[in-house]
């Protein structure tokens, strides 16, 4: 084996190998958050389904109550559910991998080890939520007697687009915090609105038609309402609108990998 | 070069001084930056650059252990930083053949809430081992941290000598070609410590490079074939421990009898001096019977955590020659430190040492650690009523002892 240390320049390279044989640990940093989130809680993972939960009860009674929004005639809880699925699994993907590298500063500065692991293994941590949540989805489907057809399979792909959203946001602004500590303002600040810019609480059905390109330059119009289309038969597919929304996503995943790789030489100098 | 484990050309190391923290921006900041640069030609408040490394070329065999000498801020843990890829040089270049793991601190990644045994498997992988080898030694990383009993409990109810034992413990059993360790043998107590030594001069018996940081004398005296002395972000010095340890123990003071840090460490503890203090008017040496006083002036300004004074002498090839604590004498190991500004005094009798230079190596609390002031003072021991004179050949020490004659038994 032989290493060769100097400075980078011109474009970084991805070491896409070097960051699969360290693997194991992205297993082993998932595990750990799992294991720190719940230990000394008296209820334990349960607080995994009471945040999606909470956020659809909310939705149901202000939206589908309150409002009156269109629900294509289903339950307006089992819109409000295949909403949050998908949104939760960005905001918690995307918050926490916003914050890891800084979050993890005494490693950074004290050992080495491919620094994309860091945000990669905040993504995958909130996974195991999803999971948590998902487990809750075909508990209320049920309830509501609703069979989503053969195409659940395709929900495998606006998943895929939701955590290559979540993972080209988590590591782009994790570079940015370790220099620009504004970014914890920006990404709280961000989901908050997301919340109310994306369909999540309600259907893309109330947006007008000639607006509906424009609103699907935000990816998480697709994936919520591909996860909609999967899983309740009702949703806004369109071939363009995911064209576009794919190909946002892979170049901000793409610049984000680079900018990450090209500034990670100097973390432990500046974080 | 084919027996070569790290070879370093020419490395150089850059950091930005200047602003309120080093590198810590906030966007208003380069905003405001941008917009005055627009009005004036260049921006005008340039940050301060310095290099923390300059020019150093280095070379280091295979199964070689190198010790690195240097006062605080010479530059040793950023060459070490670079080693093990942490950070990136600004010029030159570093070829490493091999695995390479560090240890510039015990216990990185372990998590208070964790069980002893999660934090084996956490920080192993940290460190760069895999699921296989971690759970193949496991047993022996438990073992040798002496904490078989306490494995399933959270590490934040260990004591902090149990959470060292286990750190370190997990870090020994790393199995790199090169192994790069920075001043964390000084953890636990005297026979922990023992078996941490004991751990490296193994892992280097096994033809393993290693690359060791310390500002303990005798730990570099002991385990390295060659010793590094840096200063300055250069180096200053290469060759064998004995040579370079007494050069750099010796450098710049010819007889410095007090000593004030340039900047304190922290803003709780504060040393107004530190001074050493004999018989005789002749300030440069001692006569060998004369007592010799060690005098810490020191103020506490904030509360802190307990700790205690205390100092070592060496000789001029770096042996510790004694250590002594200010506690020494009491049941408890630490005290808490009063406010205000205090004195001690500790005594160091006459008949005791050779003839010869001494240095004096002052820990200065910082928070619940210390920083170590190698060779802050230094001064000599002259001839003058020396028992050597008389006989003592190449003893270390020369004490005055008690003689008494004993009554034969009559019969």
């Amino acid at each position: 084996m032989h290493i060769v240390l100097k400075r980078r320049r011109g474009l970084a390279r991805l070491g896409l190998r070097e960051l699969w044989e360290y693997r194991e640990l992205v297993g082993f940093l998932v595990w750990k958050d799992i294991l720190v989130r719940y230990k000394q809680t008296v209820i334990g993972i349960a607080w995994a389904a009471i945040r999606p939960l909470s956020a659809i009860f909310v939705f149901t009674f202000v939206f589908g109550r309150l409002a009156k929004l269109p629900s294509d005639g289903l339950p307006y809880p089992l819109i409000a559910f295949a909403g949050v699925l998908p949104w939760q699994l960005f905001a918690t993907a995307f918050a926490e991998s916003s914050a890891s590298v800084v979050g993890n500063a005494q490693m950074v500065s004290k050992v080495y080890f491919p620094r994309l692991i860091v945000p990669i293994s905040s993504v995958a941590s909130a996974l195991v939520d999803f999971g948590v949540t998902f487990v809750l989805v075909i508990a209320a489907m049920a309830w509501y007697g609703i069979v989503p057809g053969p195409r659940v399979i395709l929900l495998a792909l606006f998943l895929l687009l939701c955590l290559a959203a979540a993972t080209a946001g988590g590591i782009l602004f994790s570079a940015l915090f370790v220099r620009y500590r504004d970014v914890r303002h920006i990404v709280g600040f961000g989901l908050q609105l997301g919340a109310y810019i994306s369909p999540v609480g309600f259907t893309t059905a109330i947006v007008p038609e000639k607006w509906r390109l424009l609103y699907a330059l935000n990816p998480l119009v697709g994936a919520i309402e591909g996860f909609r289309w999967c899983l309740l038969g009702h949703g806004w597919i369109d071939a363009r609108a995911l064209a576009i929304e794919s190909g946002i996503v892979i170049v901000a995943l793409l610049f984000a990998l680079y900018y990450f790789r090209a500034t990670e030489a100097t973390f432990a100098d500046v974080i | 070069m084919s027996d070569a484990a790290i070879r370093v050309e020419h490395l150089s190391k850059q950091y930005r001084l200047g602003g309120s923290v080093p590198g810590y921006a906030s966007l208003r900041d380069r905003v405001t930056e941008g917009a005055r640069s627009v009005f004036r030609a260049k921006a005008t408040s340039r940050p301060e650059l310095f290099w923390a490394l300059r020019d150093v070329s280095l070379s280091i065999g295979r199964g070689e252990v190198v010790g690195i000498v240097g006062r605080n801020g010479a530059g040793k843990s950023t060459l070490l930083k670079i080693l093990s890829r942490i950070t990136e040089p600004t010029e030159g270049e570093v070829h490493l053949f091999g695995r390479v793991s560090s240890l510039l601190e015990v216990g990185t990644g372990f998590h208070p809430e964790l069980t002893g045994r999660e934090n084996v498997f956490l920080n192993g992988a940290i460190l760069g081992m895999t699921r296989r080898e971690i759970r193949a030694k496991f047993d022996d990383i438990v073992a040798f941290a002496e904490i078989e009993t306490f494995l399933d409990t959270p590490v934040k109810r260990y004591s902090s000598g149990m959470y060292m034992r286990l750190a370190f413990s997990v870090a020994a059993h790393l199995d790199p070609d090169i192994l790069l360790v920075d001043e964390v043998l000084a953890v636990g107590d005297a026979a922990f410590q023992k078996k941490c030594l004991g751990r490296v001069e193994q892992i280097s018996g096994q033809g393993r490079t290693v690359v060791i940081v310390s500002h303990n004398m005798t730990v570099i005296s002991t385990l390295s074939d060659r010793v590094v002395w840096l200063d300055g972000g250069r180096i200053v010095d290469i060759g064998s421990p004995a040579d370079v340890i007494a050069r750099y123990l010796s450098a710049g003071i010819e007889s410095n009898l007090a000593w004030v840090p340039r900047a304190p460490a922290s803003d709780a503890f504060v040393f107004h001096g530190v001074s050493v203090r004999g018989a005789g008017s002749d300030a440069e040496a001692f006569p060998a019977d004369s007592p010799i006083d060690v005098e810490f002036d020191y103020e506490v300004r904030q509360p802190m955590p307990p700790g205690r004074l205390f100092f070592s002498l060496l000789n001029e090839s770096g042996t510790v020659i004694l250590s002594s604590a200010e506690t020494d004498g009491t049941p408890q190991e630490h005290r808490t430190w009063q406010l205000g500004r205090h004195r001690m005094q500790c005594r160091i009798p006459g008949n005791l040492l050779r003839p010869g230079r001494y240095f004096v190596t002052v820990a200065e609390p910082d928070g619940d650690r210390y920083i170590f002031h190698e060779g802050a003072l230094g001064f000599t021991v002259s001839e003058q009523n020396s028992l050597v004179t008389k006989d003592a050949g190449q003893s270390l020490i020369a004490p005055l002892l008690e003689w008494r004659p004993v009554r034969v038994p009559s019969g």
